[in-house]
């Protein structure tokens, strides 16, 4: 049924006629200004700091001879790929994020694919407590987990010890930090990535393909082997690459188990370089960091492509058998326990008890501990214990308490209340240009890693624009609302999107033909019916950006101090147990919200 | 009430072209289906209808005003048509109670509050359902739902009602009461009803008129009986009538106002006055002979005109009887009512009046020869 259209001659009331259709439906009007804010928020950004990279800068005057500040230049690059120090800044640090990744990718994707099976799949008992019990590690921060590293197996070398030099084990420096510290830290957060992704792919999988396998006589492996893996290999594949891609852009973790011995990674350096100089270098790694996202992710949907997904829900048969593990259900259970203990139990333990020591390391016989960390108000005392009062009379907390509900509100509500209008242009656009566009370009923040998003809005943001009216936002608050936000558009939109879809076209018809305009259409029926999605995306966006350390690190100052970003200078001047204290504080805070999303339906299983 | 002219509709989606060039009259208080299998862009006309979609060209009048100038890209709102429409999926606001569904449209026209209140207990009467006022969508069953969907639209006294398939969603039981629901709602209100569906017992019991749709095009307009009886090329005749209709390969000359048709059945001479239009090629030329199967009667005993087949399958099923009957290389369907009981590969005899018959132009597929 092709045929091409045949073209209209020129006339004036229909030129009159086709304006006026444009401009009276106020949905198109909204799809411009949406489309122009995330090309402003996006796209410009974006082009800004790469043609950063390639123009001089005051800092490096007088290193390029004759050159004016604004002129185009190649020192930056070549600094950075050939120059003396390329080696240090560049191809190390990059081979340390490569391995880094790939190794996370190795230990994390198995884990939480078995993990994922096993509750998915077989009969192991106690299913809906340890399904429960295995997402828990994912809620705590990744951040979160390197200080609890740290607690464990900190040595002489950070000056105070860890639990395990406490009990009298030495722990050399290459377990307490550097790559294997960061290694398993990062897989015991990003297994949740395959466990969620697989554990997902297996539920929506019919049994009788199984159970058909079983008539024709394979053996259990064999089932395994040749049904139940290649169809949950897409989502296992996915898995990786957001594993991989995630793990190459983690900063925080890097950051607090690396730094201290002078270990690496590609988002570590940057940051040195944007918060110091030459700063356009930085600008020029994080590019080389966004490029391999890409062209990870890029990848992923060429390998996989049209194989994506296959079409596993058959309608009827959701009839799901579970796999009888007979003599192998106790070893997987320990397994899955360990797993816990480890992912869980331990550090937190840890993490907890450090906050009530004096001495680090030193046991916890009663003499060594006190709650002056936690509520300790007695100057006097205080360089007996550390050089501050206890948490809870420290100035700096309490503002850092403010600051991060302060963010959290604003930057949350903004988001969601995007997501839902970015959502409903995507899924009332579907098609056609425009929701495709919007799509793509709230697709692009996902492709970059956290630290490197906001190295692009200090890029952006360090000077005025349009003449002063954008003036500098560089430290400011606004500009950690506004990249919070920004970085959060493809999650808050994914979950408008998914709310829209679920309101028929035909119910905003049925609206129109009763005689509802635009507005009416809107107040009375998609915001009322989007309003429990909403809730339940407001509260995903609301955790994932109280939890986040990495985004918001480089725009740290004094005055908009998180409460993440405290304990991480804690953490870096070498006051553990106020770190842990405040670790405490944000996983509580953190344990409390999911609770509450938990309760308006919100689902742990689309919180990245 | 009102008229509806629909003219030289065009309807693409980027280079798909799904309506091309519709042409149709709908009369003042009639009962207008538009019949077809899946994607033939029955459903795409309604929603031109209702303003849902802009046709790329044509013109749409109701009773005279124009609606749709495609040329002037001049279209008038959904709610300025003056119409109503009800969703095959019926579009029920689950946050709204049947009231509040219906007070809804009635609500943005500003109608008094008694007005309001008047009208929503018309309908509900209308479609008894008074005792469910109250409740949810979602605590009604669907055949409930469905008459809430009629209320709301009814309730807004539109000139033209629009229907998109709205009992495919109903199990078979309440398809037939709700048939004879609409039917009465089409008399008792007197509006015009444009009524979506590809099933074609829904169409010849309820309409008025049928327009048969294929491939984005109007086959054929005209009375249900008309369009069962003569359906104007071999695809609607395959596609109306369940059991299907029998066709037979057969040869056919026209000369001296006569036409001549043999098949492996038997031989025919027609008249011109039963001929078609349709212009007939000279000399001989393949034709396909259309018998449907309640046409085709089946007696134990030899007898005058009868001839003699051969029984392949015989299917009873109560209150009729489907027999496969086979003869040379073809084979064909006869239905009697009631219990019949044959052997199988007994000899019968079938007898067929030749006035009803259909015969086609094998190549042109289009109907030569009517029946009466």
């Amino acid at each position: 049924m092709k045929a091409k259209r045949p073209r209209r001659p020129f006339n004036k009331t229909r030129l009159k006629n086709q304006i006026l259709n444009v401009v009276k439906n106020p949905f198109n009007l909204v799809v411009g200004i949406s489309l122009i804010v995330l090309f402003c928020l996006i796209v410009i950004p974006l082009l800004q700091m790469i043609a950063s990279t390639f123009t001089v800068a005051k800092g490096e005057l007088r290193r390029i001879s004759g050159a004016q500040v604004g002129d185009f230049t190649l020192y930056y690059w070549k600094y950075l790929l050939v120059g003396q120090m390329a080696k240090a800044t560049l191809w190390g640090p990059l081979k340390n994020s490569l391995i880094c990744g790939f190794f996370t990718v190795l230990v994390s994707v198995p884990l939480g694919s078995v993990l994922g099976w096993l509750i998915a799949r077989t009969d192991i008992p106690c299913k809906k407590l340890l399904g429960m019990l295995v997402v828990i590690p994912y809620m705590i921060p990744s951040w979160c987990k390197s200080l609890s590293w740290l607690a464990v197996f900190r040595n002489k070398t950070s000056g105070s010890l860890g639990f395990l030099e406490g009990l009298g084990m030495h722990i050399p420096d290459w377990l307490a930090y550097g790559p294997v510290a960061i290694v398993l830290c990062m897989s015991l957060h990003y297994y949740a990535f395959s466990y969620i992704h697989v554990q997902s792919a297996l539920r929506s999988i019919n049994s009788e393909l199984e159970e058909m396998g079983e008539i024709c006589g394979a053996t259990k492996p064999q089932i395994l082997k040749s049904i139940t893996i290649p169809l949950v290999l897409p989502s296992v594949l996915s898995a990786v690459v957001m594993t991989l891609s995630k793990a190459i852009g983690t900063y925080g973790v890097a950051a607090n188990l690396g730094n201290r011995i002078g270990y690496f990674t590609l988002a570590t350096k940057m940051k040195n370089f944007i918060n110091g100089s030459p700063q356009n270098v930085g600008f020029a790694m994080s590019i080389v960091l966004i490029s391999l996202a890409a062209l990870i992710i890029f990848a992923n949907q060429r390998i996989i492509g049209v194989r994506k997904s296959y079409a596993t829900i058959g309608g009827k048969g959701g009839r799901s058998n579970e796999m009888r593990l007979g003599k192998a259900k106790m070893p997987l259970m320990i397994f899955i326990l360990v797993f816990l203990l480890f992912a869980m139990v331990m550090p937190m333990f840890v993490l907890i008890m450090e906050t009530f020591q004096i001495n680090t390391g030193a046991g916890y016989s009663p003499a060594n501990l006190t709650l002056y960390n936690w509520i300790g108000a007695n100057e006097e005392l205080a360089p007996y214990y550390t050089s501050y009062k206890g948490i809870f009379y420290n100035t700096e907390f309490g503002k850092s308490v403010f600051n991060t509900v302060r963010l959290t509100f604003i930057a949350s509500i903004i988001t969601a209340l995007c997501g839902q209008f970015l959502g409903y242009i995507t899924t009332r656009g579907r098609g056609k240009w425009y929701g495709n566009l919007t799509e793509q370009l709230v697709f692009i923040p996902y492709l970059m890693s956290g630290i490197a998003f906001s190295s692009m809005y200090v890029a952006m943001f360090s000077k005025p624009h349009l003449g002063g009216l954008l003036p500098s936002l560089y430290g400011t608050f606004t500009l950690i609302v506004l990249t919070s936000v920004v970085k959060h558009f493809p999650f808050a939109s994914r979950s408008g999107t998914a709310n829209m879809m679920q309101i028929a076209v035909e119910l905003e018809e049925a609206a129109e033909i009763n005689g509802a305009g635009f507005g009416k259409k809107l107040s009375r029926i998609v915001l009322p019916l989007a309003k429990n999605g909403f809730i339940s995306g407001f509260m995903l966006t609301f955790i994932s950006i109280a939890k986040e350390l990495d985004l918001i690190i480089i725009m740290m100052d004094k005055r908009t101090t998180t409460m993440s970003y405290l304990a991480f200078t804690y953490s870096q001047d070498g006051m553990n147990q106020m770190a842990d204290a405040i670790s405490v504080c944000v996983l509580m805070f953190i344990l409390i919200c999911y609770i509450i999303a938990n309760r308006f339906g919100a689902d742990i299983g689309k919180s990245w | 009430m009102s008229r509806i002219e629909l003219k030289h509709i065009d309807k693409y989606y980027g280079d798909n072209h799904v309506l091309r060039d519709i042409n149709l009259v709908i009369e003042d208080g009639d009962f207008m289906t538009l019949l077809g299998p899946s994607g033939c862009g029955k459903t795409t006309t309604l929603r031109v209808v209702s303003g849902l979609e802009k046709p790329q060209n044509g013109v749409m009048t109701i009773d005279g005003v124009e609606m749709i100038n495609a040329d002037l890209a001049y279209y008038a709102e959904p709610s300025k048509r003056g119409l109503n429409l009800v969703f095959q999926s019926y579009a029920l606001w689950p946050h709204m109670t049947v009231k509040e569904n219906i007070a809804f449209g009635l609500k943005i026209q500003k109608l008094p509050k008694e007005e309001i209140e008047r009208r929503i207990q018309d309908a509900l009467r209308m479609m008894r359902i008074e005792e469910y006022i109250d409740r949810y969508p979602n605590e009604l069953s669907g055949g409930q739902q469905q008459r809430v969907a009629i209320a709301r639209a009814v309730a807004s006294n539109p000139k033209l009602l629009l229907l998109d398939e709205p009992l495919s969603n109903l199990d078979a039981r309440l398809r037939v009461d709700m048939r004879s629901e609409l039917q009465r709602i089409h008399k008792e209100l007197g509006t015009t009803i444009i009524y979506v569906t590809h099933d074609q017992v829904e169409a010849l019991t309820m309409s008025t008129k049928i327009a048969l749709f294929k491939a984005g095009e109007i086959s054929q307009v005209a009375p249900p009986m008309e369009l069962y009886m003569n359906p104007i090329d071999l695809q609607a005749a395959d596609f109306i009538g369940n059991p299907r209709i029998n066709f037979l390969e057969g040869r056919a000359s026209y000369a001296d106002g006569k036409l001549h048709v043999s098949c492996e059945l038997d031989s025919y001479v027609f008249d011109k006055a039963d001929m078609t239009d349709e212009e007939v090629p000279n000399g001989e030329f393949e034709c396909v002979v259309a018998i449907r199967p309640e046409q085709i009667q089946i007696f134990e005993e030899a007898g005058e005109g009868r001839i003699p087949v051969r029984v392949y399958a015989n299917q009873p099923a109560g209150s009729e009887t489907l027999v496969s009957l086979k003869t040379g290389k073809s084979d064909f369907l006869s239905k009697q009512i009631g219990l019949a009981h044959y052997e199988l590969d007994q000899t019968v005899y079938v007898s067929i009046a030749p006035e009803k018959i259909n015969v086609y132009n094998a190549k042109s597929t289009r109907l030569i020869k009517r029946a009466r």
